[in-house]
């Protein structure tokens, strides 16, 4: 506060013309960097009539006619879809004409706490969601969209970020990460081209190095982001090609450019659809993950139709039916006996029938940021991650 | 002269009488359109460049710094990058310039009048087709299984292990920026009177003499203005070194997209988004000064 108003009086000292041009300026670079506080919880009494609209922003195939056009029909309220490619397009979109122009986003956790600490998503009552109940313990209160115990998304989909290989070219299944950081298989490993691919580096020193005192992939100090960095900076040379799209990655592994690497389910599914003979594994070290959260925008217009929503999907015929179309997980573990209905076998196939101990070692993204959350304040930023990132890649 | 013909003949007289005034209304469209559209978002580019985000809220902080500059200076990775945009830049450019100028020759001097248009449709087709579908059209041809693997073990020879390097990006840039180098040499060529060959000839200079001290220098203008192409779109791609280049192929448009994009540090982007531009200012620069313009 009391820095906000010293900035306005020094403003009003430059002189007019720095003043207009700031203020021009400022005009076509705020929406991508105006940040706030989080917003404050208004939960409604409860779930009431639609407002008869409802826009959203999610990624492609999170909406579907099969389970949208039901949901309009019991609820009357019109969804109006808006596809973002990245998770940088969807806080984009939810900041863009100062926020209000979409109700829910399905933002996953590396956009998550950009979203929350922007003040552009507010809190929601998970009391008016009957299925939360159902929810895997570790995706109710996630750290990516609860902060505070104030619930800022509704957790979704998921899925880990697997170890995958050609069954035909490594015929001993690898358990541990470390067959992507020694040169067993050197000049065929793929990985993603994402800074959040140092937690992968981290999860694996967290195993392996103790000494470090790495305790969460997501909150390194310094020390740690630069054990990370060297990891990856010696692995670089063992590189074919850090991959940008899922697409690229199925490519290197059908051309043969690539026989192991980091993965999603989805590959795996893609590539064994082509006959390519694929396997995929969580390493003994553990994975991370990404999980996925609806999220209501704090200048949302249609607040009930957005809770409408929310409960509908959270429900496990619809979270079984996009588990389906979308190769993931559902958060509802409820879900199960909807999927093997839509495809044989496919709840062991995604996971959902694991034990606990499957979830506790998969460790979902989030944004590092320089507040470790313990107290501590030392810890790198996304920003710090994105330049370590560029070092490695050169 | 002013009189029944109304306002437009009356404006007219006007301009006639003040030629200054004709010439301002004339190139005031086009100036505001370039100020605002080009010289502004130019000007933003740069100022923004002195700013910072702050690293916990990533807020802009408008106060001014040369915190990017030094960091990129400092920083080897940058340098590499930069470094490594303006080789292939250059690289390309060579390339290009020597894979364009026998067939430029050819399509101006020496084949007939159908053969030309023949050839002038063939060099223009790829540009129909998009970009991207001959980018990944290369990314299957050179491939670990790809079609030039194939050819080569049906051949008996070793495979070439070029997919996903420097070298992938190079072939495919030359490849890609080849005709916007043929087609201006060709008008450079084009445009030598024969009669020049003839006095060469007759006084005594043999091909190689008259390809040098005549066909080159006057060709010259024609291979600057097709290198301002081949370097300027080389400069300025991002796509190219993400779908064909292997780990150490980040170029500067990589890493502005990402720190735009992905880092939301929109000054540090701004800051390393100068390099090309100041870069791009001195060559074309140059260029100028050795007649480029006077082809295009």
């Amino acid at each position: 506060m009391n820095k906000k108003a010293n900035m306005g009086e020094r403003q009003m000292k430059t002189s007019v013309t720095k003043a207009v041009l700031a203020a021009a300026l400022g005009a076509v670079l705020a929406p991508a960097g105006a940040f706030a506080a989080p917003a404050k919880a208004d939960y409604p009494k409860e779930i009431g009539k639609g407002e008869g609209e409802l826009n959203i922003v999610a990624w492609e195939g999170y909406a579907q006619d099969d389970w949208i056009k039901p949901f309009e029909q019991q609820s009357g309220c019109k969804v109006n879809r808006k596809y973002a490619g990245s998770s940088d397009e969807m806080v984009a979109l939810m900041r863009s004409g100062g926020g209000g122009q979409y109700d829910l986003v399905s933002a996953s956790g590396d956009a998550t706490l950009r979203l929350i600490y922007g003040g552009d998503v507010q809190p929601i009552d998970v009391n008016l969601i009957p299925d939360y109940a159902n929810f895997l313990d570790n995706l109710k209160s996630p750290p990516h969209n609860t902060v505070n115990g104030l619930h800022y998304g509704l957790s979704y989909e998921w899925g880990p970020n697997v170890l995958m290989w050609n069954a035909d070219k490594i015929t001993t299944p690898p358990d541990s990460w470390a067959a992507i950081y020694n040169d067993t298989h050197k000049g065929q490993i793929t990985v993603p081209d994402n800074a959040i691919q140092i937690a992968d580096a981290a999860l694996y020193l967290m195993a392996t190095k103790p000494e470090l005192g790495i305790k969460d992939p997501y909150e390194l100090t310094r020390a740690q982001l630069d054990a990370a960095t060297k990891l990856l900076s010696d692995q670089r040379p063992l590189i074919k090609k850090y991959w940008a799209l899922a697409s690229d990655e199925i490519e290197l592994f059908k051309n043969g450019d690539a026989i192991i690497g980091a993965a999603w389910p989805y590959q795996t599914n893609a590539l064994r659809a082509d006959n390519v003979n694929v396997m995929d594994t969580v390493p003994k070290e553990g994975a991370t993950g990404w999980a996925d959260s609806w999220m209501l925008a704090s200048k949302s217009k249609h607040v009930m139709c957005a809770y409408q929503f929310m409960k509908y999907v959270s429900t496990h015929e619809v979270q079984a039916q996009q588990e389906i179309y979308f190769g993931e997980t559902p958060a509802n573990a409820k879900a199960c006996d909807a999927m093997n209905a839509l495809e044989a076998g496919s709840c062991s196939k995604y996971h959902l029938d694991a034990p606990a101990s499957y979830f506790q070692q998969i460790h979902f993204w989030k944004t590092p940021l320089p507040d470790c959350g313990d107290g501590r304040k030392d810890c790198t930023s996304y920003g710090d991650w994105q330049k370590a990132w560029q070092k490695v890649k050169g | 002269m002013i009189g029944a013909g109304g306002r437009s003949n009356r404006l007219s007289a006007l301009f006639w009488r003040q030629p200054m005034l004709a010439l301002a209304g004339l190139a005031l469209p086009p100036v505001l359109w370039l100020v605002l559209i080009y010289i502004a978002a130019l000007a933003v580019l740069f100022v923004a460049a002195f700013w910072s985000v702050d690293d916990f809220t990533g807020e802009i902080v408008r106060t001014w710094t040369v915190r990017n500059f030094t960091e990129l200076a400092a920083s080897p990775t940058y340098r590499t990058i930069a470094l490594r945009t303006i080789g292939m830049a250059a690289l390309v450019t060579l390339t290009d310039a020597v894979l364009a100028f026998p067939v430029a020759y050819y399509m101006a001097r020496v084949a007939g009048r159908r053969l030309r248009l023949v050839l002038i449709t063939l060099v223009v087709l790829p540009l129909w087709s998009s970009y991207l579908a001959r980018v990944y059209a290369w990314r299957l041809i050179l491939a670990h299984d790809g079609a030039l693997n194939w050819g080569l073990r049906a051949l008996g020879l070793p495979a070439a292990e070029i997919g996903y390097t420097n070298w992938a990006m190079w072939i495919v840039f030359s490849y890609i920026w080849l005709p916007f180098m043929i087609m201006p040499v060709y008008a450079a060529l084009e445009r030598i009177p024969p009669s020049f060959f003839e006095a060469s000839q007759d006084l005594g200079a043999r091909g190689g003499r008259t390809l040098r001290r005549v066909v080159l220098p006057l060709a010259m203008p024609g291979l600057i203005a097709g290198s301002i192409f081949t370097f300027s779109l080389t400069l300025g791609d991002y796509i190219t070194p993400v779908l064909v280049g292997g780990p150490g192929s980040d170029f500067i448009g990589n890493v502005v997209y990402s720190n735009v994009g992905v880092a939301n540090n929109i000054p540090f982007a701004a800051a390393y988004a100068t390099v090309p531009l100041v870069l791009m200012g001195l060559y074309l620069w140059l260029a100028r000064r050795l007649g480029a313009f006077e082809v295009l």
